[in-house]
């Protein structure tokens, strides 16, 4: 089914993605990620010690949200939690135990689709810093119109007049040598099991099912993506160094 | 390490308990292999659940929900305010989810709960988005004057799926909810109004009325370790296996949220069928725990 969408995009088109990464110099570690909504990443750490409720014999992970204006408030408290345990997921926590790893993420655009876009520019912020993860956390959202058909990468005016809106997050796609049936789980490939997701509005089970295949096939496009710029970064450096 | 002899002296009871402390992943893994948990129920059954309608008398519409131990209190009261210019015809609710230090040694005074305002935003949103309360019914006059609804709900007991409990607490209040009678003044304010007879005005409604609820929303919160999932988690639970997924659907099966905030297991398609199937049996249970809380209330 055709849609008019009003920047023109198509159904599946997703806005041009720019990520560099250092840009910051005092942090350890950072990020900016910027499809017309930009956010920037920091990491600081590890630190020593860890806060006070935290298990002591694993990493933790802090994080902080801080909105283009405006107090901060719930919807700020809740973002922080949903990034905090995504990236808790996905980093290696039991390699430098006791220790805080803090995030800060500062948004300075906000076009929809804002927490996909700080949770790729903290993944890349932490690449940058060398904290070791299992996999990269790739999300993407997807909007859900009152017609049933399904667009990716909303704007924010798309994201309000639609029905509903999911974003979900997945592990990066895999480029092994194994061969591909032991690298399955349960029949499907590891880069179809759902890391996060966060859904907003009334949809139907089936429109939610029709949100992540479609969120999946994104997030291979978003994986090589993401593979292109980070191999590109690291021979540049080896070239300067 | 084998399992303590359960039927024995004290010697082994204190084993127990030490092991669950000490290892409480393999404490909890030796009863999933049984597909039981430690307090004998099965792995889909969630706790039980009772609702008192009316818990705090003062306030326009009040429940008591408890799931298990997790134990809230949603108290409404409504207040006249004039609505926005944007929306003239419509009233407003604000919801607010507080955490005081009753519900869990973890919350001290100065050390807010870090759960609370996520909880109170995502109750917020899920209330709303869900279309449960139309708006246009919180109306008095026309761009003058609208009830504000204000949803308080306290956390009593924290002993997890608190956004379970809270979310029942809500919609019982709701539909506990009775609009108090109001007239126009001379000053052309809204009053609330004095018993029959007394006033000469014209009461803006002539009845206390209870509010419209279409597709009430009900949600259930489950946890996912390696190939198990624990429908409606003790506060224990939560803390070991840390992978949580809450779905909320309405009475007509429509989808409201779901969510699922990280965590250790990738949760794959038959994954999230199987916890949407476990919500569906519990919105049929917990409508019928509703329905009757309700009826018992109308007897009285």
């Amino acid at each position: 089914m055709e849609v008019d969408r009003e920047d023109g995009r198509s159904q599946n088109q997703l806005r041009p993605l720019a990520c560099s990464r250092n840009i910051l110099h005092r942090a350890h570690g950072s990020a900016s990620w910027s499809q017309d909504t930009k956010v920037l990443a920091a990491v600081y750490g590890p630190k020593a010690g860890t806060k006070k409720n935290e298990n002591p014999e694993k990493a933790c992970i802090e994080v902080i949200w801080k909105p283009k204006t405006g107090q901060i408030g719930k919807p700020e408290k809740e973002y922080e939690m949903i990034l905090k345990r995504t990236l808790e997921s996905v980093c290696i926590l039991t390699v430098n135990p006791n220790t805080t790893t803090s995030i800060i993420v500062q948004v300075v655009n906000d076009d929809g689709a804002l927490l996909p876009s700080a949770i790729n520019a903290a993944c890349m912020a932490l690449v940058d810093a060398g904290i070791p993860m299992k996999h990269l956390a790739v999300a993407v959202c997807c909007c859900v119109a009152k017609s049933g058909y399904v667009i990716l990468d909303p704007t924010k005016l798309e994201e309000q007049k639609m029905k509903a809106f999911a974003y979900l997050v997945f592990p990066n796609s895999v480029h092994s040598v194994l061969p591909e049936g032991s690298l399955r789980v349960e029949g499907e490939p590891i880069e179809n099991g759902i890391i996060t997701s966060v859904t907003h509005g009334i949809m139907s089970v089936d429109d939610y099912f029709y949100c992540l295949e479609r969120g999946r096939a994104a997030s291979v496009k978003l994986s090589d993506f993401l593979r292109r710029n980070l191999q590109q970064q690291s021979t540049d450096s080896s070239k300067a160094g | 390490m084998g399992l303590p002899n359960a039927s024995g002296d004290l010697s082994t009871e204190v084993e127990v308990d030490a092991f669950r402390r000490l290892f409480p992943l393999r404490f909890y893994e030796k009863h999933l292999l049984e597909s039981i948990r430690p307090d004998a129920r099965p792995l889909g059954r969630a706790r039980e659940t009772t609702i008192a309608l009316g818990a705090v008398a003062s306030a326009n519409g009040s429940a008591l929900a408890k799931i298990g131990s997790t134990t809230m209190l949603a108290a409404i009261k409504m207040e006249v305010m004039t609505p926005s210019l944007e929306t003239p015809d419509e009233g407003c609710i604000a919801i607010d989810f507080h955490m005081p230090p009753i519900c869990s040694p973890i919350v001290r005074p100065g050390r807010p709960a870090e759960a609370a305002p996520v909880v109170a935003k995502q109750l917020s949103d899920t209330i709303l988005s869900s279309g449960m309360i139309n708006l246009k019914e919180l109306s008095l006059v026309s761009g003058k004057a609208a009830w504000m609804a204000y949803l308080d709900i306290y956390c009593l007991d924290a002993d997890g799926a608190l956004f379970d409990t809270a979310l029942l607490s809500a919609v019982a209040a709701f539909s506990h909810l009775e609009i108090p009678v109001v007239s126009l003044n001379d000053d052309g304010k809204i009053v609330l109004s004095e018993e029959q007879g007394l006033s000469d005005r014209e009461p803006v409604n002539k009845e206390k009325r209870k509010i419209n609820l279409s597709s009430v929303p009900f949600s259930l919160t489950c946890v996912l370790h390696k190939n198990y999932i624990l429908a409606d988690p003790t506060a224990e639970e939560e803390s070991i296996m840390d992978t949580i997924v809450t779905v909320v659907l309405d009475s007509s099966s429509q989808l409201v949220s779901l969510q699922k905030p990280g965590g250790t297991v990738l949760a794959y398609t038959s994954a999230i069928q199987d916890c949407i199937a476990l919500t569906r049996q519990r919105v049929k249970e917990l409508q019928k725990i509703l329905e009757e809380a309700i009826s018992g209330m109308e007897v009285d």
